[in-house]
């Protein structure tokens, strides 16, 4: 049993208390934008937002969360694809496979609401997200084109 | 409704949504993925005919039978069938036809298999000509309806037009007339110099719901009272499971079951996924390992050692007498090289939905060929291919581990032939992918090469051994122990995978020896190791003969100019001849490869520099690609950067190693690929010189790795002839 404060509406869940935040997102909550790739907080590919930082959702158990704390899936992360990063993801047809995408996507938006200006090292130290397709790139420049100009470095 | 209509030339597609009816479980299923994504619902639009469905509101549908996992072949398809129709392009949309409709149609969409960098290469011509066959069809019903001669009317942009009168009509308005009509016999295609939305590098059709989460993967199937499965397969490939003890397991929150799998996994039945991998850690096996339970990878590296110097061996390419040659020369150069198991890991794991009943099964999975996946449901389920269904979903990730073989989709029957009339998920966890791969074959690779008094390349006898994909996955292909496939990029006389050097003396040979660890089509398959082979060595070559690397391949190259081409092409970009700029005070050395694979022509030179402390860094690669025709151009540098991520990451990390007859690699802690922080600049030249069809999924991943380890060579003075790289020592000393 479990209070979470999901895409802003508070939600209790029937769970063990073990059961990681993903599987509660995707199996009791429906969410399933956000992905399973590894289960050990590898590859990101699970990424949400808790109170705004980027945060591995796969290796952390539901019960370490409260009401208090704000959950975002990639499925709120705006209404209509409208945030910046999506908005350049279209523009520069980022994904390939797509799958990785909604964590790449919200490692990405967390890294400009805290780092508004990113330098291109900072985005390759900061976004750790495993793309097998190899997207690495077009991510890059993703994210320097939601920053606006000016980012290069 | 049966699932499967009677097959008549119209009407029996409609969209998969109104084909797949529930049947015996007396809910209808909406339809997953990419159809019901990018159709309205029914009731359907009849079609114009297999490969074009035109919507009243002028929506044009167009049929895609290869499969979407993130090589873009859904948009670069649907661009030349729609440059072909005359088509408004903003109005294109796209489907899956299924396995079942494609068998009831006697094959009409042809293939659905989609490796090999084949999507393209292998259906342009047809799916052009049913572009083309689906305009003629709608320019004669506006014809037929305005009672006018067919010639006097034209298509461009879904409108047609009556040129002397000036009168217009849309596609829409006279689609249901057009699919009345038989199916026109003499079509002609337009020359790819008069293309407008082929060729052009516009947007992925497939982009949007891949930004907010609603594009739907397997794993994100949900049917009416799905529960979901975990499994674990005996570790050991070959072995089986002795016995189960699942008392503790059963008695969990959720578990509806636990069962045995085929002869050798185990399966736990759940409300939900987490709780049914968490039973399944509660359950006990006892493995009957089989006879490779002791089998490890230093042992197999001692059989495929001494392979390098069998007699046996099977014959790939042969030109003069190359033994002689190198006997009588002035100097020899020999060298061995390996290359290890690679697992795909994919980032969705192998996962599929079934419902099994007396009389049907149905499947829903991610895969690169249906008609396989169909196949090896239909044996599951021990009903005929008629009685059975297959729904393509969107992938994520294929590299050809979903391609050729479909184990996962044979459990998943196994599991709901159990529980009949009940949909179950099978969702693999990452331990489990990574341990029961089909893994890229390993091989070594011995290269003798006779030199002149001058350097010059007399003889060269180039001795791979190991292990046969074929053998291991189309064994009535080997033909006298002989592997076609092995030999990528080192034939001759097809241009689809030819060595690019005239060597008056050659031999390349095979001694296969295969592992029990399962051999797949890993992207670029055996081309991989053998560009790392061969151009490597040719390296070595060049360093023996003191001649420039590119200097020495180009006087090899006279007759092999479309390799001489991209080679050409990446040496004059990135400056050859001309030292790279310094990177943050540390020097810069160069490296070259090309080679031929799928049909294209590929060379990329790369840019790396080594710290004193041994830290290698991949600053720059310019890679090129000759495809022939290039039907969208950035799509195509996608897959090369995207290629050059797979490639690195093998040639940098990748080895999957055997030990206890099982693979020691389990996640992406100790599986380590490449990430953002390591990914160099990647420049693409694509030069299509026109006149063939080549692939673009695969080639470039080969000329990636040889590129780097020849600049890594520059930069230090280190062969790396055993990768993964990490395994070398680069410090300087």
């Amino acid at each position: 049993m479990a209070k979470l404060n999901v895409n802003g509406q508070v939600i209790d869940v029937q769970v063990e208390d073990d059961t990681p935040l993903l599987w509660v997102l995707r199996e009791q909550l429906g969410l399933t934008g956000t992905k399973y790739g590894c289960g050990i907080a590898q590859c990101g590919a699970c990424t949400v937002h808790v109170d705004g930082a980027a945060t591995r959702s796969c290796a952390m158990p539901v019960s370490a969360f409260d009401e208090a704390q704000k959950i975002v899936t990639i499925e709120a992360l705006s209404p209509d694809s409208s945030h910046p990063i999506q908005q350049a993801w279209l523009a520069l047809d980022v994904p390939q496979c797509g799958f990785c995408q909604s964590g790449m996507i919200m490692a990405a938006a967390a890294l400009l609401a805290a780092t508004p200006r990113p330098t291109e090292a900072q985005i390759r130290e900061e976004v750790t997200n495993i793309c097998r397709c190899g997207t690495y790139n077009r991510v890059i420049a993703g994210i320097q084109r939601a920053a606006g100009p000016a980012t290069a470095g | 409704m049966n699932a499967i209509h009677t097959p008549t030339r119209r009407g029996v597609l409609a969209t998969a949504a109104t084909v797949f009816s529930g049947l015996a479980l007396g809910f209808r299923i909406p339809l997953s993925g990419e159809a019901s994504a990018q159709t309205a619902a029914p009731p359907a639009s009849p079609e114009v005919n297999a490969w074009v469905v035109v919507k009243p509101d002028d929506t044009v549908v167009i049929r895609i039978a290869r499969s979407e996992m993130g090589q873009g072949t859904l948009t670069g398809l649907a661009q030349l069938v729609a440059e072909e129709l005359e088509c408004d392009w903003a109005k294109v949309t796209t489907e899956y036809p299924t396995p079942g409709q494609n068998l009831a149609r006697a094959r009409v969409w042809g293939s659905m298999s989609t490796g090999g960098s084949r999507g393209i290469r292998e259906s342009n011509d047809y799916v052009r000509k049913g572009g083309a066959a689906a305009r003629m069809m709608l320019v004669q019903a506006a014809a037929n309806e305005w009672a006018v001669p067919v010639g006097e009317c034209r298509a461009a942009a879904s409108i047609i037009t009556h040129t002397p009168s000036g009168r217009t009509t849309t596609f829409g308005r006279v689609a249901e007339a057009a699919g009345r009509l038989p199916l026109p016999t003499d079509v002609a295609l337009k020359d790819p110099a008069d293309w407008k939305i082929a060729g052009k590098p516009v947007a992925r059709l497939d982009t949007a719901a891949k930004l907010n989460g609603s594009q739907i993967y397997g794993m994100d199937l949900k049917l009416p009272g799905l529960l979901n499965a975990a499994i674990r397969a005996c570790p050991v490939f070959g072995g089986t499971v002795r016995s189960v003890d699942s008392a503790a397991a059963e008695a969990m929150p959720g578990v509806k079951r636990v069962l045995r799998v085929g002869d050798n996994a185990v399966a736990v039945v759940a409300d939900t996924w987490w709780r049914a991998k968490t039973a399944l850690e509660a359950v006990t096996i006892v493995w009957d390992e089989g006879e490779h339970a002791n089998a490890s990878s230093a042992a197999f590296a001692e059989v495929m050692k001494a392979a390098l110097d069998a007699p046996q061996a099977a014959v790939g390419n042969r030109a003069g007498d190359a033994l002689a040659a190198i006997a009588s020369a002035a100097r020899k150069v020999e060298a061995v090289y390996s290359y290890p198991h690679q697992n795909h890991a994919c980032m969705e794991v192998m996962n599929a939905t079934a419902v099994w009943t007396p009389e049907r099964c149905e499947v829903w999975t991610p895969t690169q060929n249906g008609e396989a996946a169909h196949a090896a449901a239909s044996e599951a389920a021990g009903l005929p291919p008629s009685r059975c269904e297959v729904h393509k979903i969107h992938l994520g990730g294929g590299f050809g581990r979903r391609g050729a073989v479909h184990d996962w989709v044979r459990q998943v029957v196994e599991i709901a032939k159990q529980m009949p009339g009940t949909p179950v998920k099978l969702l693999w966890t990452r331990e489990e992918d990574m341990g029961q791969g089909r893994y890229h074959p390993v091989t070594m690779c011995k290269l003798t090469a006779g030199l002149d008094a001058q350097g010059n390349l007399t003889g060269m006898h180039m001795r791979i051994a190991g292990q046969s994909i074929i053998a291991g996955i189309f064994p009535q292909n080997i033909r006298d122990g002989r592997d076609p496939v092995v030999f990528q990029g080192l034939n001759s006389g097809s241009n689809e995978a030819d060595i690019g050097y005239g060597i008056p003396n050659l031999l390349i040979d095979h001694a296969m020896r295969n592992p029990h660890v399962p051999p797949g089509f890993w992207r670029g398959v055996n081309l991989n190791q053998n560009t790392i082979y061969l151009e490597c060595f040719m390296d070595e070559l060049a360093h023996a003969a003191g001649k420039d690397p590119l200097e020495y391949r180009r006087a090899l190259m006279g007759n092999y100019q479309k390799h001489l081409g991209v080679l050409n092409a990446v040496a004059e970009r990135i400056g050859w001849g001309t030292p790279a700029a310094d990177v943050n005070g540390q020097r810069v050395f160069r490296g070259l490869a090309q080679t031929n694979g799928f049909g294209s022509f590929v060379a990329a030179c790369a840019e790396v520099s080594v710290s004193d402390a041994g830290e290698l860094k991949i600053h720059r690669i310019v890679a090129a690609t000759d495809p022939g025709y290039a039907v969208n151009p950035q799509q195509i540098a996608a897959q090369v950067e995207g290629s050059f991520v797979y490639g690195l990451s093998a040639a940098l990390y990748g080895e999957c190693t055997v030990k206890d007859g099982r693979i020691e690699q389990t996640n992406f802690d100790n599986y380590q690929v490449l990430r953002m922080d390591e990914m160099p600049k990647v420049e693409t030249i694509v030069m299509a010189t026109g006149g063939f069809w080549g692939g673009v999924g695969e080639p470039t991943i080969a000329v990636a790795a040889p590129a780097v380890l020849n600049a890594v060579f520059a930069a230090t003075g280190k062969r790396v002839r055993e990768l993964p790289l990490r395994n070398t020592d680069l410090r300087r000393r």
